[in-house]
């Protein structure tokens, strides 16, 4: 009887503890000063005016996108006539594929990009190994596994195709009919007889294809420029919380998606990586992903970066339009740290639930698969990854799943003035 | 006799003894709240000082160099490539015109550092040096190191700031 009182006490104490923790952890609708700052930064209306790209000097003409609308659809830019850009970059599907690698004439060893909001990102592919997006569109055309063609044979076919629209844009194309100079098929490319006949050329006569050849990648860049994500429910319910509408705010996210999002800024760590109002920092990362059976080691960034310093279209070659000043990233790019070791690049994760599957080389199936992955933390096949176990609970990471999910709004092309570009009528058209 | 002696002292102590009881069972109770909440905070709190100094002026390590730091563009903004100017005197104040500096940078909490390497590029003269490529790409707290180098003295100074 005489312990009663302590025994009443300590059941108070307990029962205010639980209650203030309960307090603290419960899904709250409010926000700190802090949090909303950091809120904003992911809302899509913090997305700057795109700058222009100084190695593109079309990069914003309305009659370079409106061309390079139609290239990205033209399914003649390729060895066997039926693969376009848009082959894996889908306007149906986010632009991309679905698929775990890439399908173009054969199969690539990493999983297909979206393209919606990479005109803010200074690297392309997951390795980095391109620094503008025009540089980027000239790597599969060439490539043994995706367009699989050659740049005369790509050449030959704007002069035959494209003459004037190519004319008005960039100015007069060089005579190209002396069929010994301008081999059908000649690049620097995996195809022996294509590679031996580039190598046959007089310099000048590869400079002036490979002008032309830049040139293609300029205009498809102008026109990629243009795709970008739209906002989602999440930037609703951030746009409602700058307004402090908690109706609206209420409308736009369920309690277990504010739940994830709080997760996600907080305990999860994703903004880590995934900031900014695309969700990527665009930078590198080794996040301990497993390697993708049946491929060769990947070694991601590590050796991306030695490509790009090498790349004949970076920032600093002599077809880009940018003086050295404007290639900070390139001319300081961090080229000789261990670290770059199996890192790959963070995709936006606008449309994240649109896109399965997921990783470099689509390893995981399900949104689930990849925040399972992210919650263990296991170690990197070869490098070091830079997770640490988070600790959620399954009701966390389905909290986590849904606010990912709020991300979903299709991305779109700012209407070009091509109006005859319907693209599966267009790439049917080229097919036959 | 003495029973009864006992028992009247026990009714004497017995309320006090009670009210001790309640204080101390309601003292303990507020101390386990306080080290509940505390502990709480505790585990919110990311591990950086308290006392961290964000200071743009800092004298190096060894004393020997008065370095500040300036970005060009105004306040530094997440993942956007920027350039800074430095300043570097000695400890009392005199422009350091012939330094030869590196850069570097890291997130203590991460293990990881700069996405960039930046560089001295120029020497802006009157002790001001341009470093290019400087770039951040998460929030959190960050460090940057720059080792000076002049008339046979080396020494460095690190930076700390916060990014959001």
């Amino acid at each position: 009887m005489q312990r009663k009182p302590i025994l009443i006490s300590l059941a108070i104490a307990t029962m205010i503890s639980i209650a203030s923790t309960a307090y603290l952890l419960w899904p709250r609708s409010e926000w700190s000063q802090d949090e909303i700052t950091t809120l904003r930064g992911l809302w899509i209306g913090s997305l700057p005016t795109l700058a222009p790209d100084p190695s593109n000097r079309v990069g914003d003409d309305p009659r370079a996108a409106a061309f390079g609308q139609k290239l990205f659809f033209d399914t003649r830019l390729s060895s066997n006539g039926q693969v376009a850009c848009a082959t894996c970059h889908l306007p149906s599907k986010e632009f991309q594929d679905g698929k775990p690698l890439g399908q173009g004439v054969g199969t690539t060893t990493r999983r297909t990009m979206p393209i919606a909001g990479t005109a803010y990102s200074p690297w392309l592919f997951w390795d980095g190994r391109k620094d503008s997006q025009w540089a980027q569109a000239l790597g599969p055309l060439e490539s043994p596994v995706e367009h699989g063609g050659s740049r005369t044979q790509y050449a030959h076919l704007i002069d035959q195709q494209y003459r004037a629209e190519y004319q008005a844009i960039f100015g007069p194309l060089p005579d190209l009919s002396d069929a010994t100079r301008f081999p059908a098929q000649a690049g620097p490319v995996a195809d022996r007889s294509a590679h031996a006949a580039w190598d046959g050329m007089a310099p000048a006569d590869q400079d002036a294809v490979t002008r032309i050849y830049a040139n293609m990648g300029k205009a498809i860049a102008a026109y990629e420029r243009t795709i970008m994500p739209s906002p989602s429910r999440f930037d609703r319910y951030v746009e409602a919380l700058l307004k402090s509408d908690m109706p609206a705010m209420r409308a736009a996210l369920s309690p277990d998606e504010v739940a994830g999002l709080r997760l996600f800024v907080g305990k999860a760590q994703c903004i880590n990586c995934h900031n900014g109002p695309l969700f990527t920092n665009n930078d590198f990362h080794n996040t301990g992903v497993p390697a993708a059976p049946g491929l060769s080691e990947d070694t991601g960034r590590a050796q991306g970066v030695r490509q790009v310093l090498a790349d004949e279209f970076n920032c600093l070659s002599q077809y880009s339009d940018a003086a050295p000043e404007d290639c900070g990233e390139l001319r300081f790019a961090k080229s000789d740290d261990h670290a770059l070791e199996r890192q790959f690049k963070p995709p936006s994760l606008r449309n994240v639930a649109e896109r399965a599957p997921y990783m470099h080389a689509g390893q995981f199936a399900s949104l689930r698969e990849v925040l399972e992955h992210y919650n263990r933390a296991p170690a990197a096949p070869t490098g070091h990854s830079e997770l640490k176990p988070l600790n959620l609970s399954e009701q966390e990471l389905g909290q986590l799943e849904a606010f990912l999910r709020s991300l979903s709004a299709e991305a779109q092309a700012a209407a070009t003035t091509c109006l005859s570009c319907h693209p599966e009528t267009n790439m049917h058209q080229a097919a036959r | 006799m003495s029973t009864l002696i006992t028992t009247a002292a026990q009714t004497i102590a017995r309320p006090r003894r009670r009210m001790l009881r309640w204080i101390a069972g309601i003292a303990g109770g507020i101390v386990l709240v306080i080290v509940a909440l505390f502990g709480f905070m505790l585990f919110r709190m990311s591990y950086v000082p308290a006392d961290l100094d964000l200071a743009t002026t800092r004298l190096s390590n060894a004393g020997v160099y008065q370095v500040s730091y300036e970005p060009r563009r105004g306040p530094i903004v997440i993942n956007q490539i920027h350039a800074w100017t430095i300043h570097v005197a000695t400890a009392d104040g005199q422009p350091v015109t012939d330094a030869a500096i590196t850069v570097d940078g890291d997130m203590p909490q991460h293990g990881h550092g700069l996405p960039t390497r930046p560089e001295v590029t120029k020497n802006l003269g009157n002790g001001d040096y341009l470093v290019e490529g400087m770039k951040f790409q998460m929030g959190g707290w960050w460090v940057v190191d720059f080792t000076i180098d002049a008339a046979g003295k080396q020494d460095t100074v690190r930076f700390n700031m916060i990014l959001k």
